[in-house]
């Protein structure tokens, strides 16, 4: 199932865990794919690994001329964008007393108003198409809270608001607009933790275990997807059960 | 009636389902010709293609009849 042949898909933060491999899945699926991301190397790399329909689009998400020119280049390289996934972001983690301007304005920048520049570059071809995904990768966080990451879980928590209101809408062209929310997934992001705060995090998760980038990737396809239609507005939540929300 | 006038009834027709005849100069688009928001945005996007224009946004805020686009689209090209 999930055929997703001439479908064209941009996602960004392709270098990273997470991101590689919802290229994968969706590439997998037949999708064109445009990986974007600040690191050419690992781009280039992946693009080498999936072969044929791969395009390497580099962007700078903090830069904000790049990031409205980057649905144009995606189009020019692909022919189109009918599914973007949002996936990049960063994190610059501090106690909230201690937060500057600068940590809080970054990590919104990055992972909330770049997402709004790209769907916003992205959706006149989808309306003209009738037809269109967006899938915006938040965080367990912004639905939870976290102590250390005010700025992420906001940003995170603003995907969400943003992802509904603009599903109310597109949603008569078409266009669903959803979001994934991760749980703790193992990738180089939740590497930088000690095994003592692993384990401590695995105490209030039923599963017993992180979760795999391809179990997030597994979920994009979902939504990504034409069954996914009647789909739009819905947070999913893949976080073996660390919140139940 | 102008070759523009005719063009953009065409597109008003084709997006907005509605009878020629209801298309007056002064026929508001959300008002008398049962448009929403998105539709205006999309017959903006429309107008756009058809007549290699560009309309910025807050000139496309002021196209709120068939009239005020007929005489924006004749400016512009």
């Amino acid at each position: 199932m999930f055929d997703l042949t001439d479908k064209r898909a941009l996602v960004t933060g392709a270098s990273g865990g997470i991101g590689a491999e919802i290229a994968r899945g969706l590439h997998a699926a037949g999708a064109v794919v445009g990986l974007s991301g600040t690191r050419t190397e690992p781009l280039e790399a992946l693009a080498a690994e999936l072969g044929e329909r791969a395009h390497v689009l580099p962007c700078n998400l903090s830069d904000a001329e790049a990031v409205t020119a980057l649905p144009k280049v995606a189009i020019e390289a692909m022919g189109g964008v009918d599914i973007l996934v949002n996936n990049a972001g960063i994190t610059r983690d501090n106690l909230f007393m201690r937060m500057s301007d600068d940590e809080w304005a970054s990590v919104i920048e990055v992972n909330l108003t770049a997402a709004m520049r790209l769907s916003r570059g992205v959706l006149r071809g989808m309306m003209k198409a009738r037809w269109g995904r967006i899938i915006n990768i938040s965080s367990v966080v912004g639905a939870t809270g976290n102590p250390g990451q005010g700025n992420y879980a906001a940003a995170k928590a603003g995907l969400v608001g943003m992802s509904k209101s603009l599903a109310y809408e597109v949603a008569s062209r078409g266009i669903t607009v959803n979001a994934v929310a991760p749980g703790f997934i193992a990738t180089a992001m939740t590497d930088k933790l000690t095994d003592d705060q692993k384990a401590a995090i695995l105490t209030n998760v039923p599963a017993g275990r992180m979760g795999d980038p391809s179990e997030i990737s597994a979920a994009v396809l979902y939504l990504a997807s034409p069954e996914a239609a009647y789909t739009t507005g819905t947070v999913l939540h893949v976080n073996g059960g660390l919140a139940m929300i | 009636m102008s070759d523009i006038a005719d063009r953009v009834k065409k597109i008003v027709v084709e997006h907005l389902g509605v009878e020629e005849s209801k298309i007056t100069e002064s026929a508001s688009f959300i008002d008398d010709l049962g448009a929403d928001s998105l539709d205006t945005v999309e017959l903006v996007m429309a107008f756009e293609e058809e007549f290699g224009i560009e309309i910025p946004d807050d000139a496309a805020e002021t196209i709120q009849t068939f009239g005020d686009a007929v005489k924006f689209i004749t400016e512009a090209s």
